[in-house]
């Protein structure tokens, strides 16, 4: 863990821009560590390589979400159809795969493009139509959610004619190489993911836009930036993410539910709002999107172990979601 | 007589300054008396811990002989100390009384129900104290911002206030609202409450106040009464030297070539029928009331608001300019007078922002920036500009009102743009900046490039301008040459109504062809 953290902060601790926000992310991740702290000592299955895995692999689709999310919501923007998105793109990868019986690779680009393609609706809907993007997010979200299912005919799709279609997240390419370290490919996707998206958001033009998007449209409109076309830039690759996501889901699941997916939106959301990043934009990190995410796993495994109900392992995500947010207040103000 | 205000020996840092060593200030009832110094010289941050919005390290107030402790705005309120910010804090979706007396509602029915009536009544006759004539019932959002000023000032003699503080009150105001706004004055002066006014604005200054207090670094460096002191000494002691102004002279343009023309622009009643040209090396001031529509012809032309009609011609190309983007892309830069909303992502660094009109010029294949590059740009605009931060990666919040125009100006230079709109360049900057950005723009004009500069300080007009175009209504009512044209000759242009638009019309034209 420590090793990925070290690798990805490097850009971001570089770029002064981000720096307002290391406070929290530090918060963030001291609260991460006192939170392991707190259930290995409580439990002592907590710790095993297993659970440690388990935890990795249950981050791996919320936090590909929550990086997508966090790009959106550096502009100042939200978007609500994450969940749905990931879904319709699992289910365009069973139509590719299973209905039309084409090769994996092209199920997989077929399922990165329509998400792009989605996003690019919503970016347009946004920068061009001036709807709110909680509005049209909203109305994306229930649009996708129900095209899944009328494309699905509300069956699940399954990939049984793939055979390799399960490697995609639940093999292990490290274990292969490091058998003592078998991360499965779906968490390595998603650090993969996590280091690009760093590495857009901090060292490319699109990066720079985002963060100038949500910093103060108007003036980076009247610098002759074309902001409409890169808010429709943000979402597309926000939308191609989210279609990422759609495969390690469908691979873990080994088939596309197309009922699942509403509500993941809300954990990706919470998973970047824990991370530090402003939901009124301008400021935000990659790093602090992931922390943001294993603290919701940890907890949900955590609370499990120790045997709490799920009922309550909600309330208690819910109270960490207010403390986060109180928290960078606290910061602002002192 | 006791002093409404005596201030001794204040301290306040922030971390990282000192705002105020040992600062001193007196105020007595029914003075004007004016706060000077440049930006940062601490007397935001005096007026702010008058008005209990900081708290004070060390050092005394006393109001009328009595030590005080004010902890907060509530307790400055009770203590009869008001401040009217220079932005207005008003909900322009209520009425004019319901702001003024927000949370202090008239109830009835026992407490149940707002009693609206009582509430408009003594609305009117706060105004009528004033002799203010507006109606308690009017929408603030629907009101001109001299008017929303009034309203605050009412607002705060609702309080019963003997101490009004005001910062930059005539910031957004034309000449006559400043009239009026003094005539306000200058009756609350005779009931016996004491005014602090803070501008920049020096002869405002002559005609309203009766002391001067000037503070630089923090510290107060003295007060004198305003009728015997010169101007010129109160710029030397908030700047602790002299500033020479330096003679203008008009270069000969005559032969430079046209970089800029544009013929009957037109947008419904905002832009009507207005044409002029622009020489390379020429600055063109744009003079005018507020709400003469100098600003919505800028952004018409620099493509951030839509055209009815009308053609403009860059270097002798007819062009369509759709957007900012287009108009970027020929050259054409825009400054706005309202920075922090327009010009700055203020929450982003200082090489951010002067690399935002320009950042394609810093890829590598198209995608990744040159993150080197544009710092090395960044603090060799810095050096040139004289811009007063610690780094390049400081946030432009940060900095002073002087500093930040700077970067504005800096960004445009960087995307090496050579037709720029100035609007409003030196608002809310202090003498000493201002000068600078003069300065600036006398090379910037040398350099060749073509600048017009919109203001609405006549005197700065008169001394940067070598020509100068006055609209009045959305009409380019006139055009005076810059040499041997006085403020009354502007005004007269800046002031011709509808009804005269056809001489004015002539003059236009005749402007044009001298």
């Amino acid at each position: 863990m420590t090793i990925i953290a070290e690798q990805e902060s490097q850009p971001v601790v570089k770029s002064a821009m981000l720096s307002q926000g290391t406070w929290q992310k530090l918060l963030a991740f001291a609260s991460l560590i006192a939170l392991m702290a707190v259930f290995s000592v409580a439990s002592e299955n907590f710790l095993q390589m297993d659970n440690l895995i388990g935890i990795l692999q249950a981050t791996a689709v919320n936090g590909v979400l929550a990086v997508a999310a966090t790009f959106v919501i550096i502009t100042g923007g939200i978007d609500l159809s994450v969940g749905t998105l990931m879904t319709f793109c699992a289910v365009i990868a069973g139509v590719f795969l299973t209905y039309w019986g084409l090769p994996m690779p092209v199920g997989i680009l077929a399922a990165i493009a329509a998400g792009a393609l989605c996003g690019s609706v919503s970016g347009t809907l946004i920068a061009k139509m001036k709807i709110p993007p909680f509005i049209a997010t909203l109305g994306m979200m229930m649009l996708l959610k129900g095209l899944a299912l009328v494309i699905s005919g509300t069956r699940p799709i399954y990939f049984n004619d793939t055979p390799n279609f399960p490697v995609i997240s639940q093999e292990s390419l490290i274990g292969a190489v490091l058998p003592f370290l078998p991360v499965p490919n779906g968490v390595l996707i998603l650090f993969v993911v996590a280091i690009a998206s760093s590495i857009v958001l901090t060292r490319t033009a699109l990066g720079r836009y985002t963060f100038a998007l949500g910093s103060n449209e108007e003036a980076v409109r009247l610098s002759g930036v074309n902001t409409d076309f890169w808010k429709i830039v943000v979402y597309t690759v926000s939308g191609g993410i989210c279609g990422i996501a759609g495969l390690i889901i469908a691979s873990r699941l080994n088939s596309a539910q197309p009922a699942l997916g509403q509500g993941y939106e809300l954990d990706a959301i919470a998973a970047v709002v824990i991370g530090g990043t402003s939901l009124s934009g301008g400021r935000g990190t990659i790093l602090g999107t992931i922390i943001g995410a294993l603290i919701i796993s940890v907890l949900t495994n955590g609370l499990r172990i120790l045997s709490v109900a799920q009922e309550w392992q909600t309330v208690v995500t819910g109270i960490i979601i207010i403390l986060a947010v109180y928290a960078d207040i606290l910061r602002r103000k002192g | 007589m006791i002093p409404l205000v005596t201030i001794e020996r204040l301290d306040k840092s922030f971390p990282g300054v000192q705002a105020l060593k040992q600062a001193r200030f007196e105020l007595l009832p029914g003075e004007v008396h004016a706060l000077m110094g440049e930006n940062g010289a601490g007397k935001s941050t005096l007026m702010k811990i008058l008005a209990g919005i900081y708290r004070k390290d060390a050092g005394e107030i006393r109001m009328e002989g009595v030590s005080v402790e004010i902890a907060s705005p509530r307790a400055a309120q009770d203590l009869g100390i008001s401040i009217i910010h220079q932005e207005l804090n008003l909900m322009t979706d209520l009425t004019a009384a319901q702001n003024i007396f927000i949370g202090r509602e008239p109830k009835r029915a026992m407490g149940l129900l707002l009693d609206e009536d009582a509430l408009n009544r003594d609305a009117a006759t706060i105004f009528a104290r004033m002799h203010l004539r507006l109606d308690p019932r009017v929408e603030v959002g629907t009101l001109t911002v001299a008017k929303q000023q009034m309203i605050e000032i009412a607002k705060a003699l609702s309080f019963r206030s003997k101490v009004l503080i005001m910062d930059e009150p005539t910031a957004a105001l034309n000449h006559a609202e400043t009239a009026e706004l003094f005539a306000i004055i200058r009756q609350l002066k005779a009931e016996g409450v004491g005014i602090v006014y803070i501008s920049h604005k020096m002869d405002e200054l002559k005609e309203i106040s009766d002391r001067v207090t000037v503070m630089r670094d923090g510290e107060t460096v003295g007060t004198v009464p305003t009728a015997t002191t010169t101007i010129d000494t109160i710029i030397s002691m908030m700047v602790g030297r002299s500033l020479t102004e330096t003679a203008k002279e008009v270069p000969d343009l005559s032969r430079h070539d046209v970089v800029l023309e544009v013929r009957n622009l037109r947008r419904d009643h905002a832009i009507r029928d207005v044409s002029f040209k622009l020489r390379k090396g020429e600055i063109l001031g744009f003079a005018g009331l507020m709400g003469a529509g100098r600003t919505e012809v800028a952004r018409a032309i620099f493509g951030a608001d839509p055209l009815e009609g009308g053609e403009i011609v860059v270097k002798g190309k007819p062009v369509a300019i759709r957007s900012p983007q287009d108009a970027v892309r020929l050259g054409i830069g825009y400054l706005s007078e309202d920075r922090k909303r327009f010009g700055l992502a203020t929450g982003m660094d200082v090489a951010a922002n002067i690399a935002m009109p320009c950042l394609s010029r810093f890829l590598y294949w198209r995608i990744f920036l040159k993150a080197q590059a544009i710092r090395d740009m960044a603090r060799s605009a810095i050096a040139r500009l004289r811009i007063k931060t610690p780094s390049e990666a400081q946030e432009v919040r940060f900095l002073s009102g002087g500093n930040q125009q700077k970067i504005v100006i800096a960004k445009w230079l960087a995307r090496d743009c050579d037709i720029l709109f100035f609007d409003e360049p030196t608002r809310g900057i202090d003498v000493g900046a201002k000068n600078e950005i003069y300065k600036l723009l006398n090379t910037l004009a040398s350099q060749g490039r073509a600048i017009v500069m919109i203001s609405s300080e006549l005197p700065e007009i008169l001394r940067m301008s070598h020509r100068i175009a006055v609209m009045c209504e959305g009409r380019l009512t006139g055009e005076l040459p810059a040499e041997g044209t006085t403020q009354e000759d502007i005004m007269r242009l800046a002031t011709q109504r509808n009804s005269v638009t056809g001489d004015a019309r002539a003059t236009a034209t005749e402007g044009r062809t001298t």
